[in-house]
Parts: structure tokens; C-alpha cells; sequence
């Protein structure tokens, strides 16, 4: 054999380079086609960005770790389909800045949770999960619903999505905090602007409690739109197959 | 060029240009405390303040009243090695090993006995959970990485490690960096994303700290004055760049604001998914193999006093290891909305990652050929064999998890969490515990630890706090995928979500129990290293400066 090893073993800069290129291949043909390919997400309709509340509602969801215990992710198997509905489809992700798949059910898939369970349940669940569901083990939340939500600056959280590729109008952003109290209340004076701006949003006091917009109203917001965006009667799996 | 009979000496500009740039870094600090809307951040702010400040006396500190020089023991190899540093980092590794595994037995009896979340923000399972992830794999496997690696370079390439400052700057620096990330998460800082939740800002920070790391090894390596660099510098560098290849392209980001903590990550879905697991399997192949191979590499030899096998073997498993590695992400997303040719080249590459996996823990386990006897008398040399024996077995059960069919049953269940604990438990933190074991006496110039017995009795409490830890999560994950899509005589799903959850109550406290053992082993080396650095026991001073098994 006419090449040496000896190369790599004598020269420290030799041996970086010879790493970097070894490492650099499988990430450039395995992760650069995912931008480029047009198959890689499917064409569906209904899905639409997240409304301020909803964001605002995410941003809870990962602070406080939930998807350290729950996918949103249903795999295209029999049992999955059955027990949490239609298998996940890559566009309804493609707003999700992070993604969150999650990778452990130590509780139960949540990407199509949305409109499952009433207001009502979703908050007592939150609160005391161990009054509803004996047998959980899930953490109580009681502070979510005595803490304000912050949406002061709501408004540069949409801004920021927007540059990272997300397609809020630039109304969008600028009313982002006028949008989160029109979707809890429909007599609002912004109700009618919001409705343009998010025509499937669901409004409505989503804590119960009128007098406070708080984490809980935010959560259960973001909760009850979870895989209730895509129009599944005019999907055409065939059409999408990958 | 250090000269082989004068004594280290500290360059003043190098001081004085540290110490503007740390100056520089507490202004920013400060109008982040005096900007931002979040006390989470305003407290981080304070942090970097006290850090920088702190970090501009030490440095205008070095080598005051002694002309430059910096303190150093001549080694018998006529090099002033820099083991200060070391130190400071097998300190740090075992303070962190002990506080990772106690927050992780923690959140084990919470998934037993969920009233231990106290529903309280801070002390609930999702914010301890990645708490107990980084805590064990950056704080301690990081810094166990950072003090070995900083042991091996010089030693392997017969000179002091490049800069005087720069390595405790890397030192303190990464001890910042676990501080911020941790006290982040307990306050609702996290990016969300598995293995890489520190926010932007916090992620900046570690990548000045990581380059300099990079920087003081190649500076090392390139004032060696062996001609060959050593095969364990070579895993420590593959992990270095690599880990810094990852970090970047994980963690780009757009802040909401400069003063806040929030960012969105800048891709989204599917391609954000691939990314992260990209990015997650290789903190697996780089931080937690590549890296602690290097120790192998290094600290199997010179306990067992014999040559490594086989030369051959160590290059060809160190390309394949590192090429193939990097198309393993994809196993992570067996069957989910990622497109399946992915799928499918995830998996084919981790079933072909067992053949260089097996070559390293081959290499390693033949190196005792005829040493053998040994283990009976080394718990120490025990200890980094049976890691090897962990390694061997994890790399096993990963490939043979990769595939679809058998992810299928396995994805989302405890059998995942089994799989890294062998791994993370019997491999990186034995051979850790290994490494931690033969540098003590050798630091502190020991003749020997402070007690064998002791590293005996920790080897046998944790091997059996692992044994109940794995079989456990085996029986439970295994138990619950089955649960999952059992189908009962008229075709109905057979079981509802929370019986399952039901089922898993006993193996829960199984889980836990193992963990507690595991927890009380590590106490027990951290008495016994204590006691080695102290003197005490066997450990007795060394009348001249040349370590023990280190010549």
C-alpha cells in the first residue's frame, strides 16, 4: 500500500482536517436534501401559523418541559392510528420553531389532543392530574393558572419567527398583543380584525376565569389547536406518498 | 518554545488582553441586567458579572510577585506539565457526577411517586429532567473529557499544555457555562430542544469556551515532541471538532431580543427534527464515545501496564467509528414524518456502526492479554474492563434498536431509557470512575488510593444499582410497547393509555432503587478519592515527584 497513515499521525492539522471531512459527509447527504427535495413536506390544507395566544401557549409547553414526556408525533402504525387519529404529517410541523416530536410517551401522544377534552378538563387536569386520572403521574401545574401571562412584547416573538421563515403578516406582528386578548374574548374590540388575521381560530375564555389572562389561558389555547389544523377529507395520501 | 529547565512564565499582554475582553464581556452583562424584562435573565446577568470580575483578579493575579513565573513540579521527563488545572477538573468531574446521578435517582421516585414534584415550577419533572441530563453528561462526562484530555495531551506529546491562561479559562469557563445552563432550566430557560436546551446566549458562552478548548489541544499537540501523536488524541480531537461542528449548526437561533432569553431555532419540523437528532445521536458518538474511547485509549494501557492490541485495529476503527456515526440520527425517527429513504439510511448505517464499535471494545478488552490476573487484585482495572464489557453491549443493543421493526415496539418506551443508562452508567461513568481512580493518586502524588477495598465495594454497589436499573427498564418498556398495541378478540385496542402507565408503578421503584445504589457508590469513591488527595490509608506521599504508574 502506497499510502501512509503516517500522514495523519505526524501532522496535527493533517489529522483536523482528515476528522472534519469524515464528519462533515453523512450530516450534508442525509440532512441538505430535507431543504431542497420538494416531496419532504406534503401539500396540505388548513394549516396556518400559530395565533399570539397559541405562540404564547408554546412557549409554556416547553418551558416547563412537557416534551420530556410526551411526543407529538404519531407514527404510521396500526395501533397508533387507532388509539390518537391520523398519522402525523410533516406540514403540520413546518411552523414549529423548535420541533417537538418529543421522543418518550411516559404520557400519551398529544399531536391531535386538540378538542379531545373540554376547557374544564384540561384546566381541573392541569391543576391536580391525580383528581382526574388516578392513576397518572403527572406533575400538578396548580401556578399556571394564578400566574399573568407575559405578552407585553408578544409582538417580537411573532417578529422573530417571521425572520426564522414563518409567514405572519406584518399586521400580524404589530397587533400580536391586541390578538391575544380578542382570542379570549369575543366582544372585544379587536375580535373582528382577529378573525381575518386567524379566520379557524378558536376564541373564548379558555381558564374560566374572565377577570385574569393567565398561563392557563394560553396552554389550554395551545393545547385544544393541536392537530386540528389539516383538512384530512382532502388529503390525498397517495398523492403524498414519500 | 518552553524551555526545558526554566520554570513557566505568563506574557503580560496575554494577561492584559484576557482581562479587557472578560472586562468587555461584564459590560455586556450589565446591560442585560439593566435591560431585560426577565429576572431569570437579569439573575444570569449577575452571574457573568461576579464570573468576569472574579476571572480579571485571578488572571492579574497569575504570576504576581514572582516575575511571571507560574508554580510547576519538574517531571521526571524534564517537562513542567500543567496539573493545576487537572486538578481543579477531576475536582469538579466528581462534585458533578455525584449532584447529575442524585437529581436523576430524584426524578426516578418522582416517576414512582408523583407527589415528589410538589407542584412547584422548579422542582417539577419536565425543568429536572434535562437538569439531570446535563448535569451528567456535560457537567460530568464534559468535565471528566476536559481533565483527561488535558492529562493525556501533555503527557502523550511530552509538553506543558499551550497557554497559561487559556486553560483555566477553558476550565472556568465550562463551569460557568453548567451553571448558567442549570440554573436556567430550574428557572424555565430552555430552548427545547433534547441534549441542547441551553437558550442563545448561554450557547455563545460555550462556544468561546469550546474554540479555546480546541486551541489549547491542537496548541499542545503541535509543541509535541514525540513525532507520533498518541491514538487517544486522536478520539479527544474527532470529539473536540465535532461536538463544536454540532453545537453550531443545533443550536442556530434567532433571539426575540438581545436582552431576552427567548430564541426560536432557526429551521422548523422535519428538517429542525433531523437536525436535533443529527445533532443528539452524535453527543451520543462524540461526547460520550469518541471522547471517553480517548480515556480507554489511554488509561487501559497504563493500568494494565501493556501495549494497546492492535495498531491496526486502532485506525481502522477510529475512521470507520467517526464516519459512520454521523448517518446514525435517523433511528431516532423510525416511522414518523420524516421522509423514509432517511429512515431506511439511519438505519442501515447503525446496524453497520456495530462492526467499528466492537473494534474499539475489542482493542480495549485484548489489551489485557496477559494481564488478566490483574482484575483479581485492581478493582481499579475491573472497573474500566467492565465498562468495556457495557460498551460492548449497548453498541449491541443500539443497532439491533435502530432497526424499524424492533423500533417500532421499543421507540417512546423505558427500552430507550434502559439502553442509554447501560451505556451511560456502564460505560461512560465506569470508565470515568476508572480514570478519576488512577488520577488522584497521580495528581496529588500518591503511592496508591486510599483504600482498593473501598473502589472493590463501590464497583459492586453500582454494578448492581446498574443490573436493577436496566432489567428493570427492559421489563418496562418492553412490557408497555406490547401494552400499547395488544388488541383484544373483537380487534379493539386492548389496553387504555393509563393502564399502562399503571403497570409501570413496581418497575419504577425498581428503577429507583438501582439508581440509589448507583448514587451511593459514587459517595463512596468521592471518601475515597478524598482521602487519597488528603494522604491518608495507602495513599502515601511519594518521596520524589514521578506519579505512581506514570513514568
Amino acid at each position: 500500500m502506497s499510502f501512509k497513515h503516517e500522514i495523519f499521525e505526524k501532522n496535527s492539522i493533517f489529522l483536523l482536517v482528515g476528522i472534519l471531512i469524515m464528519v462533515a459527509i453523512g450530516g450534508l447527504v442525509e440532512i441538505a436534501p430535507l431543504f431542497y427535495l420538494e416531496n419532504t413536506i406534503e401539500k396540505v390544507k388548513g394549516m396556518r401559523p400559530y395565533t399570539p395566544l397559541e405562540l404564547a401557549g408554546r412557549n409554556i409547553y416547553i418551558r416547563e418541559g412537557c416534551y420530556n414526556c410526551h411526543s407529538q408525533m404519531i407514527r404510521s402504525t396500526r395501533d397508533e392510528v387507532e388509539r390518537y387519529g391520523h398519522y402525523s404529517l410533516a406540514a403540520e410541523s413546518m411552523y414549529d420553531h423548535p420541533f417537538q416530536w418529543g421522543s418518550k410517551r411516559t404520557g400519551p401522544d398529544l399531536a391531535r389532543v386538540g378538542k379531545k377534552y373540554s376547557d374544564e378538563w384540561h384546566r381541573a387536569h392541569l391543576i391536580a392530574p391525580r383528581a382526574i386520572v388516578p392513576e397518572s403521574v403527572m406533575p400538578g401545574y396548580p401556578f399556571l393558572a394564578k400566574n399573568d401571562l407575559k405578552f407585553n412584547n408578544i409582538s417580537a416573538d411573532l417578529k422573530a419567527n417571521q425572520i426564522v421563515g414563518v409567514p405572519y403578516s406584518d399586521d400580524q406582528v404589530t397587533f400580536a398583543a391586541q390578538d391575544v386578548k380578542a382570542q379570549l374574548d369575543e366582544d372585544s374590540e379587536g375580535y373582528d380584525d382577529f378573525m381575518t388575521r386567524y379566520p379557524s381560530a378558536m376564541v373564548r375564555d379558555f381558564d374560566g376565569n374572565p377577570e385574569k389572562i393567565s398561563e392557563m389561558d394560553a396552554i389550554i389555547a395551545y393545547m385544544q389547536m393541536l392537530g386540528t389544523l389539516v383538512d384530512f377529507s382532502l388529503y390525498n395520501e397517495k398523492e403524498n406518498n414519500r | 518554545m518552553t524551555s526545558l529547565a526554566s520554570l513557566p512564565t505568563i506574557n503580560n499582554l496575554a494577561k492584559s488582553l484576557t482581562s479587557l475582553c472578560l472586562g468587555i464581556g461584564a459590560l455586556l452583562a450589565l446591560m442585560i441586567v439593566t435591560k431585560t424584562t426577565s429576572a431569570p435573565m437579569a439573575f444570569h446577568g449577575y452571574l457573568m458579572i461576579a464570573a468576569f470580575v472574579l476571572g480579571i483578579i485571578a488572571i492579574l493575579n497569575m504570576g504576581f510577585n514572582n516575575n511571571g513565573k507560574i508554580k510547576a513540579d519538574l517531571s521526571p521527563s524534564g517537562v513542567y506539565y500543567n496539573d493545576t488545572v487537572i486538578k481543579a477538573g477531576v475536582i469538579a468531574a466528581a462534585f458533578w457526577g455525584v449532584a447529575g446521578f442524585l437529581v436523576g435517582d430524584v426524578i426516578a421516585w418522582q416517576l414512582a411517586f408523583p407527589a415528589l414534584n410538589f407542584d412547584l415550577p422548579w422542582t417539577n419533572f419536565g425543568r429536572l429532567r434535562p437538569l439531570h441530563t446535563s448535569a451528567v453528561i456535560f457537567a460530568f462526562g464534559g468535565n471528566v473529557l476536559i481533565a483527561t484530555s488535558f492529562y493525556v495531551v501533555q503527557r502523550t506529546s511530552k509538553a506543558r499544555l499551550a497557554g497559561e491562561i487559556a486553560p483555566w479559562f477553558v476550565f472556568w469557563g465550562y463551569q460557568l457555562f453548567i451553571v448558567l445552563a442549570a440554573t436556567g432550566y430550574l428557572l424555565g430557560i430552555t430552548q427545547g430542544k433534547e441534549y441542547a436546551e441551553p437558550e442563545w446566549y448561554v450557547d455563545l458562552w460555550l462556544t468561546i469556551v469550546w474554540v479555546t478548548y480546541l486551541l489549547v489541544f491542537l496548541g499542545t499537540l503541535v509543541r509535541r515532541k514525540e513525532p507520533h501523536i498518541f491514538v487517544a488524541n486522536w478520539f479527544y480531537l474527532a470529539f473536540i471538532v465535532t461536538v463544536a461542528m454540532l453545537h453550531l449548526v443545533n443550536n442556530m437561533s434567532m433571539p426575540v431580543s438581545f436582552t431576552e432569553p427567548k430564541s426560536y431555532v432557526l429551521f422548523s419540523g422535519v428538517q429542525d427534527a433531523l437536525t436535533q437528532w443529527w445533532y443528539g445521536h452524535n453527543a451520543v458518538g462524540f461526547f460520550l464515545t469518541a471522547g471517553f474511547l480517548g480515556i480507554m485509549y489511554y488509561f487501559v494501557p497504563k493500568r494494565a501496564e501493556r501495549p494497546i492490541y492492535s495498531y491496526r485495529l486502532s485506525i481502522v476503527h477510529f475512521w470507520s467509528l467517526i464516519f459512520l456515526y454521523i448517518w446514525a440520527g435517523p433511528h431516532h425517527l423510525h416511522y414518523t414524518a420524516l421522509p423514509e429513504w432517511a429512515q431506511t439510511l439511519g438505519m442501515t448505517f447503525s446496524i453497520i456502526l456495530w462492526m467499528p464499535s466492537w473494534g474499539g471494545m475489542i482493542n480495549g478488552l485484548m489489551t489485557l492479554s496477559g494481564a488478566w490476573d490483574k482484575l483479581r487484585t485492581d478493582p481499579v482495572l475491573k472497573m474500566m474492563v467492565v465498562s468495556l464489557a457495557f460498551y460492548g453491549m449497548s453498541t449491541f443493543e443500539g443497532p439491533l434498536m435502530s432497526i424499524k421493526a424492533v423500533n417500532s415496539l421499543s421507540h417512546y418506551t423505558d427500552w430507550t431509557v434502559g439502553h442509554v443508562h447501560s451505556g451511560a452508567l456502564g460505560w461512560v461513568a465506569y470508565v470515568s470512575f476508572g480514570a478519576l481512580y488512577c488520577l488522584f493518586p497521580w495528581l496529588w502524588k500518591r503511592k496508591d488510593l486510599y483504600s482498593l477495598k473501598l473502589v472493590n465495594i463501590h464497583f459492586w454497589i453500582s454494578t448492581i444499582g446498574i443490573v436493577l436499573y436496566i432489567c428493570a427498564m427492559w421489563v418496562s418498556g418492553i412490557m408497555q410497547g406490547l401494552m400499547w398495541r395488544a388488541y383484544d378478540s373483537l380487534g379493539f385496542l386492548e389496553y387504555s393509555f393509563v393502564e399502562t402507565v399503571e403497570a409501570m408503578h413496581p418497575y419504577y421503584i425498581i428503577r429507583a432503587a438501582g439508581g440509589l445504589l448507583f448514587v451511593i457508590g459514587s459517595l463512596v469513591m468521592v471518601y475515597n478519592l478524598w482521602k487519597t488527595a488528603r494522604g491518608e490509608g495507602n495513599a502515601v506521599t511519594l518521596d520524589n515527584a514521578r506519579p505512581a504508574l506514570a513514568q
